[in-house]
């Protein structure tokens, strides 16, 4: 039986990764994540692990990335600022298939914007901060408990994709805290990377895809000598700039992510017969879920859908889903971000409606629950 | 015993380096040094940046890391602190190391990491076509400084110790035979160890500058071997045609070395004894 604690999200992000055998965190200070670093700080080294404090961003993700390469599991975590610093890693460890996890505490942007209240504006960072065609990973949890769950899964696909994973959530899942009885995964749940195909030697391509898409790179030092770099690179991860070569990489580096989202399905709550729905992730689908209570007391069908798996999107999935809908209003603490999606997947005749909100203050149950006479709403589909 | 062509990638070949460019020949003084230590390099990670320089990695069979620009630190310090039994080299270049790397340069120097950085200084940024680097002495033309360099340029070897390098020297393309026994030591050396090692890019430095064709450059070089012998001789001072000096005089050899603890043996990391010296 687990023992029952009062714990933040950060503090539940720092015991699920040991919990999911984190062995190297290389981070920078930031508001307001800065708790992650500074509980494993103390407890990773206990576990046998290395904790280190790097110069910046850019150094934390590149030691992180280094650390991956020789075997372990490894992550870092920041906010906003660091996020950005972290794009060029972000796409090198995509190209290069170096798994690794980026936790992203999301603050008020931009720049160094209001550091410690709560955002969830690096949403579309997440997607397209990086430079170039690239699929990505992010995940948002909405509770303590599930930012521990969710980060043994994001632990589990970058391992098993070989892809850098991002693990997002707003400044009130970070530092609110709640009574949970963590659960650690057992030895069965944790996913091992893919095992090289054939033996070292001249004919070894450690860049070969298996089945999955995915390349089969052994640890440096493994008795495997293998090239890697941020080049486009052939199976032998030799540099190439052969047109359909890269052309293909891309497609199959997008492509291996496609098993993401059906591995962690959205929460639909009373969605059965909803026709006016929210979609909300993070700290903003706790408060939708008390409109919708409030919105079925008064004989509204509503229901709330919440994505936690924000990227990649599976738009057929999303498109059934929502199906029912007639009216669906996507909340977030940004100017509308994840809204495009949700637009972009649902047929003209669905009304989408953006509510976004910006200023660092969280999105409260009454506003959400007075959307749903507003007639005065920003219409997305409508513009 | 292994000789340094069995150690490279045959497969990778041809290079791209540009004749006269002094990089190959490091290259080569590199992999003797390895081939005297190694049978094979299972257990030798190259990690490189953006670069001339950073480019020979891939022609070495080890386990060769290609990174991001001015970042290998950063790669080998976490591959170093997770597999603490390998002996981490870092190739990186003038503007990688000293320019965009700066930073991380000089703190890795300062946790001492048991690495060896190798910095290609030739000067220049020779893959993006010449521009101006840090390490352009003022008055040198360079495709970015068409009226003469108007900066200061660094002192990468003084920046290292200052910064807490355990080891700090300075070889040349022109004496391989001389850097071939800087580069052992520096592998030797337990601690951040950090090689300058004089290039040259005859392409785009020596051509805007008038300096000559082929291996002109790599010719100006040139010390007696009675200086050499007195291992931190002094260097030529190299002028252009015109009569503007576009190299300082700089001291060769080992130019400081001391023991202190590594970040690995501060860590007490399990595995780091293992690593031969």
């Amino acid at each position: 039986m687990a023992k029952r604690e009062l714990i933040s999200g950060n503090e539940a992000c720092a015991l699920g990764a040991l919990a999911s055998g984190l062995r190297f965190f290389g981070g920078y200070p930031i508001s307001p994540s800065s708790e992650i670093s500074e509980i494993l700080s103390s407890r990773l080294p206990r576990a046998g692990g290395v904790f280190v404090q790097m110069e910046d961003e850019m150094a934390s993700l590149g030691s992180v990335i280094g650390a991956s390469l020789g075997g372990l599991r490894a992550m870092t975590a920041t906010s906003g600022p660091g996020f950005t610093l972290m794009q060029e890693h972000l796409g090198y460890a995509s190209l290069a298939e170096i798994p690794c996890l980026v936790v992203d505490v999301m603050r008020v942007g931009p720049s160094t914007g209001v550091p410690t209240a709560p955002s969830q504006g690096d949403v579309m960072q997440a997607r397209w901060g990086s430079h170039g065609d690239r699929g990505t990973v992010a995940l948002s949890p909405a509770s303590v408990e599930e930012v521990y769950n969710l980060t043994v899964h994001a632990f589990n696909i970058a391992d098993r994709l070989r892809t850098p994973v991002v693990l997002m959530f707003d400044e009130v899942i970070g530092h609110m805290r709640e009574g949970v009885e963590l659960t650690p995964p057992a030895p069965e749940d944790l996913w091992a990377r893919p095992r090289p195909a054939g033996a070292p030697g001249p004919d070894f391509r450690a860049y070969a895809p298996n089945e999955q898409g995915v390349a089969q790179l052994p640890a440096f030092g493994d008795g495997y000598r293998f090239h890697v770099t941020g080049l486009f690179h052939d199976e032998r991860g030799y540099p190439s700039t052969n047109p359909d070569l890269v052309r293909q990489t891309i497609e199959r580096l997008e492509r291996k992510l496609d098993p993401i989202p059906a591995w962690l399905p959205p929460e639909k709550y009373r969605m059965s017969d909803a026709d006016f729905v929210y979609v909300a992730y993070g700290a903003v689908s706790r408060v939708a879920r008390e409109a919708v209570d409030r919105l079925r007391e008064q004989g509204v069908a509503a229901g709330l859908y919440r994505p936690r798996v924000l990227w990649p999107v599976d738009e057929a999935a999303l498109r059934k889903d929502l199906a029912k809908a007639r009216t669906v209003v996507v909340a977030e603490m940004n100017r509308g971000q994840w809204v495009q999606v949700v637009a972009q997947a649902l047929p003209p005749a669905t009304h989408v409606v953006s509510y976004g909100k910006t200023g660092g203050e969280p999105v409260t149950t009454d506003e959400l629950y007075g959307i749903a006479a507003d007639l005065n709403l920003r219409s997305v589909k409508s513009s | 015993m292994t000789t340094a062509k069995e150690l490279l990638r045959h497969e990778m070949m041809p290079h791209i380096l540009c004749p006269g460019c002094g990089h190959g020949i490091v290259m080569n003084a590199m992999l003797r040094v390895l081939a005297k230590r190694h049978d094979n390099l299972d257990q030798v990670a190259l990690v490189a940046g953006i670069g001339c320089s950073s480019r020979i990695v891939g022609y070495v069979d080890a386990n060769t890391l290609h990174t991001t620009h001015g970042r290998a630190l950063t790669f080998a310090t976490g591959l170093k602190l997770a597999r603490p039994e390998l002996e981490v080299i870092v190739v990186t270049g003038d503007g990688d190391g000293l320019g965009i790397g700066g930073n991380h340069l000089i703190h890795a120097a300062r946790r001492n990491v048991d690495l060896t950085c190798l910095l290609f200084n030739n000067e220049t940024y020779g893959m993006t076509g010449g521009q101006l680097a840090p390490t352009t002495v003022k008055q040198a033309f360079t495709t970015t400084s068409p009226r003469g360099n108007t900066e200061p340029n660094f002192d990468a070897a003084a920046l290292a110790k200052a910064a807490g390098a355990s080891f700090v020297a300075r070889g040349q393309a022109y004496r391989p035979d001389v850097l071939e026994e800087v580069m052992e030591r520096a592998l030797d050396h337990r601690g951040f160890s950090f090689v300058e090692v004089m290039t040259d890019c005859t392409e785009y430095f020596g051509r805007k500058n008038a300096l000559g064709q082929g291996s002109d450059l790599l010719f100006t070089q040139s010390r007696s071997d009675q200086d050499v012998s007195r291992d931190l001789a002094d260097w030529p001072t190299l002028r252009t045609p015109q009569g503007w000096q576009v190299r300082e005089t700089q001291p060769l050899g080992v130019l400081h070395e001391n023991e202190r603890p590594t970040f690995e043996e501060s860590l007490g990391l399990p595995g780091y004894s293992k690593r031969e010296v």
